[in-house]
């Protein structure tokens, strides 16, 4: 193996004065094999162009191993390399299709890591295909042997590649035109228990939690079509009970259909079915893949539908920090690959997330332009070219009482998700509803008076809740369940490092 | 009398708590005044969900600067309507925003008749729905009388 262990390297401190690439042609075709950085992965004065993707990974490479080495394995494995020296490659103007490491960095507090920076040219990628990227960015590199564990943490997409997708077919601003819902957070419950309802009792959880002030219900990411439960029968009584309270409220109601299904034409013929009954959304879950998704983004823009996506199984690759994909690298492939509604952690919750880590995925969901900001782990300026933007979708564990940390984490443009802090409130699923949606204005009006809610939102809600007893029963019920356990993906940053950028 | 839990139609930013005053009116106009936001005014005798374009009370006030022009408007509006829906609207021309960021009720009418919902049984299980304003029941002169 040409990447074999070399004397005297840490792994925590990136060497550039080893060999460095071939330019002789003859010795650099020659049959056989050789080091990486040999072949041209690696190119340290190399300025990126302003159409090249730029990866940012995190690698963990093997005891021994170079960083530089590693690095410019990563680049080879996720461009054109195989193993072994091609004659082939001279047939073409390969030096342009060579990915190129030009950057390697210690990470900071997590010896035997690096960071290393990879320009990608724009003619390696298909236009408009986020299936076509991941296979080269997340394809076989993953498995790398020399490699103890690699992470793709962040990536630079260049405006010319932007430009090649449609993006959300709905996006969050005309999402509120549709639904003239505007200036504070939208508001939505799943449906529980996730599994086992009738048709029948379905919708009227439904019908309860959206008469009582919710503006969206919400499938579970695992209520596809069941024997207790078949798809067509959920989807009339959901649409009876949407139509039913929005005559009784004035206003525009949703729940989200899970259209997900084993085959495409299966989730196109429940989709159609969710637009003859007037649904204004329909959701897909990220276990579908990027084919799908980018196919139902574009049936949903040819039917003036919201997509909502839920993002089931990305844990088992974004969660550990050592090796797999942030999820802000997944937020934007899945806006460039067009869905409208995207859950993206809640901080507070139940699952998984560092306030900070989850607002930098919120940005890229709803930033025009996303700014580097290192201790949010944002790690390139990104130029999204006017591309729609996405509505984050704060689900899973959250209640009434944390009603001014989600509003000062997250602002206004964001679906708040209390399913069992609907479901479970004790004097009904109505009376639920009508806890979060006074705790939801309460905040925002005093916020807009010039309140600090952070302070204060305690006595806020409080005062709220001397005129809503459901309210003050929510609070009695859950007003001090918090979920503190510490976050296992957090950025790693030098904080100067952020000041100086 | 609508049933749900408020007894009326829930639409705005505010609708669940006790009807704003116009101090507290105020206080949200100055919140949009400080981010660059224009503000209007608009009433409509039928809140449908659908009705998008209630009418407008005046050009949007996108060389106000100050809450009490603001509110003196809405008294007008109120005055010369003072049984339709009446909203305050605030729009942002932010590029990439360029739409209504806030809006919220700031009258109704003494009763709210609310709305049917129409249930056209078609073929098989399916229904259409349509929602109808029990207002529109009279025609648009003799309406809020």
């Amino acid at each position: 193996m040409t990447i074999a262990p070399e004397a005297g390297t840490d792994g925590a401190q990136a060497r550039s004065d080893g060999p460095t690439a071939i330019t002789d042609t003859k010795r650099r075709y020659r049959a056989g094999v050789m080091k990486y950085r040999q072949m041209g992965y690696w190119d340290p004065d190399y300025v990126p162009k302003p159409t090249d993707t730029i990866c940012l990974f995190r690698i963990t490479p093997q005891e021994g191993v170079d960083p530089i080495e590693a690095a410019a394995a990563v680049a080879g494995e996720s461009s054109t390399a195989t193993w072994t020296v091609v004659w082939t490659d001279r047939l073409t103007a390969c030096d342009s299709y060579r990915a190129k490491a030009f950057k390697v960095e210690a990470v900071p507090n997590n010896p035997g890591q690096v960071f290393a920076w990879i320009a990608y040219d724009i003619i390696l990628f298909e236009a408009g295909s986020i299936a076509n990227m991941t296979a080269s960015l997340i394809g076989n590199v993953f498995g790398f042997k020399p490699l103890k564990a690699l992470r793709l943490e962040d990536i630079r997409i260049p405006a010319a590649y932007i430009k090649t997708f449609d993006g959300p077919s709905t996006g969050l601003i005309v999402e509120r035109e549709r639904l003239d819902k505007f200036g504070r957070p939208l508001l939505g419950a799943t449906t529980k228990p996730k599994l086992g309802l009738s048709g029948r009792n379905y919708g009227r959880v439904i019908y309860e939690g959206l008469k009582g002030g919710l503006d969206f219900m919400k499938d579970d990411e695992n209520i596809n079509s069941q024997p207790f439960m078949h798809w067509r029968d959920r989807f009339l009584y959901v649409m009876d009970a949407v139509n039913k309270a929005s005559a009784a409220t004035g206003e525009v109601k949703g729940s989200y259909l899970n259209v997900t299904a084993g085959t495409m034409e299966d989730m196109y013929e429940r989709a159609e079915f969710a637009r003859e009954l007037g649904s204004v959304v329909v959701m897909i879950d990220l276990v579908v893949g990027w084919t799908a998704i980018q196919s139902m983004s574009r049936w949903a823009r040819r039917n003036d539908m919201i997509l909502h996506m839920h993002r089931a199984g990305h844990g088992t690759y974004t969660r550990q920090k050592s090796h797999g994909i942030s999820f802000r690298v997944i937020a934007k492939w899945l806006r460039l690959a067009g869905v409208d509604h995207l859950h993206a952690g809640t901080a507070v919750g139940k699952l998984e997330g560092d306030p900070l880590t989850v607002q930098g995925y919120y940005n890229v969901c709803r930033d025009s332009f996303t700014h580097q900001d290192l201790p949010r782990g944002i790690f390139f300026d990104q130029d999204w070219c006017d591309i729609r933007k996405v509505m984050p979708v704060a689900s899973g564990g959250i209640h009434a009482g944390q009603m001014h940390q989600l509003l000062d984490l997250f602002g206004d443009d964001v679906v708040l998700q209390f399913g069992g802090g609907t479901i479970g409130h004790p004097a009904g699923i109505q009376a639920g509803a009508v806890a979060n949606r006074v705790a939801l204005e309460a905040m925002v009006k005093a916020r807009n008076e010039g309140r600090d809610i952070r302070a204060e939102g305690e006595e806020i809600l409080r005062q709220a809740a001397r005129f809503c007893r459901p309210l003050q029963q929510a609070l009695d019920t859950w007003g001090d369940v918090t979920f503190n356990y510490a976050p296992t993906d957090t950025s790693d940053f030098t904080p100067t490092a952020a000041v100086a950028h | 009398m609508m049933t749900n839990p408020v007894g009326r139609i829930t639409q705005g930013q505010f609708s669940f708590l006790p009807e704003l005053t116009d101090a507290e009116i105020a206080l949200q106009i100055d919140y949009g005044l400080k981010r660059g936001y224009a503000w209007s005014i608009e009433y409509t005798d039928d809140p449908h969900p659908r009705n998008t374009y209630w009418e407008m009370f005046g050009m949007p006030m996108f060389d106000l600067q100050d809450a009490a022009g603001v509110l003196l408007e809405l008294q007008s509006c109120r005055k010369t309507f003072p049984q339709h829906y009446i909203r305050l609207v605030a729009f942002d021309a932010t590029r990439g925003v360029e739409s209504i960021v806030m809006c919220f009720i700031v009258n109704r009418p003494s009763s709210e008749p609310g709305f049917g919902l129409i249930r056209q049984e078609m073929q098989g299980r399916n229904i259409r729905y349509t929602l109808h304003s029990y207002v529109t029941d009279r025609p648009e002169g003799e309406r809020g009388e």
